[in-house]
């Protein structure tokens, strides 16, 4: 039974990392997926409706109600993002002319991991030599969606792969959004901890679902130097699985 | 923009032997409470249970406050009410002049603090011993708790024995916990000699039958309450529950959720002064109803949700902004995130609207809650009003923190995300002017290297890829 989907690439990897959202949609093709990549979505809303200014979220949240009529899956390549299009939307539209309508398509998102594993049950076939790599779930991955398990199971399927969590891996890394920029001395501080932990594992490469967490922790390695790569987990398993013919 | 808070947050981030003890203290307490649920299905059937008991309670709050009241004073309770915490604090004196006390023993309270008793008294000349062991040690310091529960967390037993080696000359030097904690003990029992008049707080106080509960390891909270003559019990008015039969989960739940105990080693009914025939126990109790801004947040039915809270500090021992600033950087009498949620609505958004900021927004700490109070949606509420221009709303301060350019600018941003078009043509021209991306976008690149713009953005990659726009 042929699969379409809709692929929500969110602002950040469309800005900055759209490397994540091709290895992404290159990883759902693959698996017999048609994919369709609305050219109208822009950003979920989230930095606004975290700083309080709901109606300015609201105004760019319909615009992405607007973006994907169809009743199709919409596959996000970032927890963060797909927590706010799924659980926020019904709140954010709760007593709105758009609040069935948000609801309907709230019901319709599916993180990617989740949707790799839980519907689609790939099959991965490791092609990279036997390495660590270290896993950082993102709050709204474990807490707000719970797919962090999603997430370990289909990094798992990558047989040459040795999985680590760093010390505290529950704890925020500290990026929080608007929450880096209001509080920037804190969350330094979260990052930074974070960065050390992640250190301590002696992983090669850091992979996470949500590019807010590994910009913010990956600019910081970045700083204290000599630390592991990072990547999205969709860039980190198209590589290991992508074979150029 | 540098405020009070942001400095004390630098303060406290330099503060390394403070976060260590604090961190440390945090690690035993989240551990007890793992063990302490081993079933985790018990675990929130209990969690949904507690949830519903406090929304039933803080639903019917006025009507069981008034029951509260009858059932007490049916008791022998005398029951005063307080406005503010300044109204408390006469309530307070005008018992102990009345009894002819001019000191006071008090049991661990939150209110108190909140009411600013202790400093209150003094004025008033008359002195307020602490007698749990935490409140002692800070105390002698002379400062504020900086945990609801545990409120000297951020000092290590090296810190405890300089403090009392001071203090108590004439007692032998104590260095290990048990020494410590005896020499307190020894200090402390001859204090509560002769004393006229106790003070406590109030865990959960049930409008059916007019009892009061209190929770406590040390045994000084009962002496507070049996001791003297007097007793006064302070308490937030929504500390009320219905029923009697409801306490037995709530208490499983504070003691599990805030130290990891199975039960404290002493739970307190108190339902009335010594009757006749009794040998002991005050011959007068009085409890006192606090609101100070608590109706306020009971007139909003979301906010309201932080009225459920039974103070055991779960969500401070989980919170990673706790674990970096400890509770003093707060400046606040609660600190964490109920803090968060509480501060900004008891003293106004203007006042300390900058506590909802100062969260990622993580969740811990609401998976932890054993009420299910949802706080990060409540941060975002409360973030929504501070910058609110609705016209009505019952929260304090609400609009206060709304600046020009910042509405401005997410305006713009909105406008643009709200435009495909304009959205696509501002982020190819970010691609093709991505060589004059500045390096230095502070604060981000204080302590990070800075992202950077890609030449091409997914939009344009997708459409490249042959991936369809439409179904």
């Amino acid at each position: 039974m042929p699969h379409t989907v809709y692929f929500f690439g969110t602002c950040l990897i469309d800005t900055l990392f759209p490397r994540a959202g091709l290895a992404a949609m290159q990883l759902l093709r693959r698996a017999g997926v048609r994919v369709i990549f609305p050219q109208g979505q822009t950003c979920c809303g989230q930095p606004a409706y975290n700083s309080g200014y709901r109606d300015e979220a609201r105004a760019v949240a319909r615009a992405q109600l607007d973006a994907f009529p169809a009743d199709l899956p919409v596959v996000v390549p970032s927890a963060s993002c797909a927590g706010m299009l799924r659980v926020q939307y019904p709140l954010l539209f709760a007593d709105t002319a758009d609040a069935a309508r948000a609801d309907a398509f709230a019901a319709r998102v599916v993180e990617l991991s989740d949707y790799l594993v839980r519907v689609l049950d790939v099959r991965l076939t490791d092609l990279g030599p036997p390495i660590r790599v270290a896993v950082h779930n993102s709050c709204s991955a474990r807490r707000e969606l719970g797919v962090a398990d999603a997430t370990m199971d289909l990094l798992g399927r990558l047989a040459r792969v040795e999985l680590v969590e760093p010390e505290r891996a529950a704890e925020c890394c500290g990026f929080g959004g608007a929450f880096s920029v209001k509080q920037p001395e804190i969350s330094a501080a979260m990052a930074a901890d974070k960065a050390r932990a992640i250190l301590a594992t002696g992983a090669a490469v850091l992979v996470g679902q949500d590019c807010g967490c590994l910009m913010n922790l990956g600019g910081t390695l970045g700083r204290l130097g000599g630390g592991p790569l990072v990547r999205h987990l969709a860039e980190f398993i198209w590589e290991r699985t992508h074979r150029d013919d | 923009m540098t405020t009070e808070f942001r400095l004390a947050i630098g303060a406290a981030l330099g503060q390394d032997r403070v976060r260590g003890n604090i961190r440390r203290a945090m690690d035993g307490l989240v551990t007890k409470r793992r063990e302490a649920f081993p079933d985790p299905q018990e675990r929130e059937s209990l969690r949904d249970e507690g949830a519903a008991i406090r929304a039933e309670a803080v639903a019917r709050l006025p009507e069981l406050l008034e029951e509260l009241e009858r059932t007490c004073t049916g008791n022998g309770i005398q029951v005063h009410w307080a406005e503010t915490g300044a109204d408390a604090n006469q309530i307070v004196l005008g018992i102990l002049r009345a009894a002819g006390a001019n000191a006071i023993l008090k049991g661990k309270s939150m209110v108190s603090e909140e009411m600013g008793l202790n400093e209150f008294l003094q004025g008033q000349g008359i002195e307020a011993l602490e007698t749990d062991l935490g409140e002692i040690i800070i105390q002698l310091a002379h400062e504020a708790p900086s945990h609801i529960i545990a409120p000297a967390i951020h000092k290590d037993r090296a810190e405890v024995a300089a403090l009392f080696r001071k203090h108590f000359p004439d007692q032998p030097p104590a260095q290990q916990i048990e020494e410590l904690t005896a020499l307190a003990r020894t200090v402390m029992r001859e204090r509560f000699r002769g004393m006229t008049a106790g003070l406590s707080g109030v865990n959960f106080a049930v409008a059916e039958t007019g009892t009061l509960c209190l929770v406590e390891n040390e045994g000084n909270g009962r002496l507070c309450t049996t001791l003297p003559d007097v007793h006064i019990a302070v308490m937030g008015i929504e500390k009320v529950v219905a029923r009697l039969d409801q306490v037995p989960t709530l208490l499983t739940l504070l003691t599990r959720s805030a130290t990891g105990q199975p039960i404290t080693t002493y739970v307190n009914m108190i339902s009335g002064p010594r009757r006749a025939g009794e040998k002991d126990g005050p011959t007068a109790v009085h409890l006192i109803l606090l609101d100070n801004g608590r109706s306020r947040i009971h007139a909003d039915p979301e906010l309201s949700a932080t009225l459920r809270c039974i103070r055991c500090a779960a969500c401070m021992n989980h919170c990673p902004v706790y674990a970096r600033l400890g509770g003093h950087a707060y400046g606040t009498v609660y600190p964490g995130p109920i803090g968060s949620i509480l501060e900004p609505q008891l003293q106004g958004l203007a006042e300390r609207g900058e506590m909802a900021d100062a969260s990622s927004l993580c969740g811990a700490c609401a998976e932890v809650c054993p009420v299910r109070i949802p706080i990060p949606r409540l941060l975002n509420r409360l973030r929504y009003e501070a910058v609110s221009t609705r016209a009505a709303s019952p929260t304090l301060g609400h609009g206060s923190r709304r600046l020009a350019v910042q509405s401005g600018i997410w305006r713009l941003w909105s406008w643009v995300c709200a435009h495909p078009r304009a959205y696509r043509a501002l982020t190819r021209l970010l691609g093709l002017l991505r060589r004059l991306q500045p390096t230095r976008l502070p604060p981000w690149t204080d302590t990070r290297e800075a992202p950077r713009l890609a030449p091409e953005s997914l939009h344009r990659q997708a459409r490249a890829a042959g991936f369809p726009d439409r179904a």
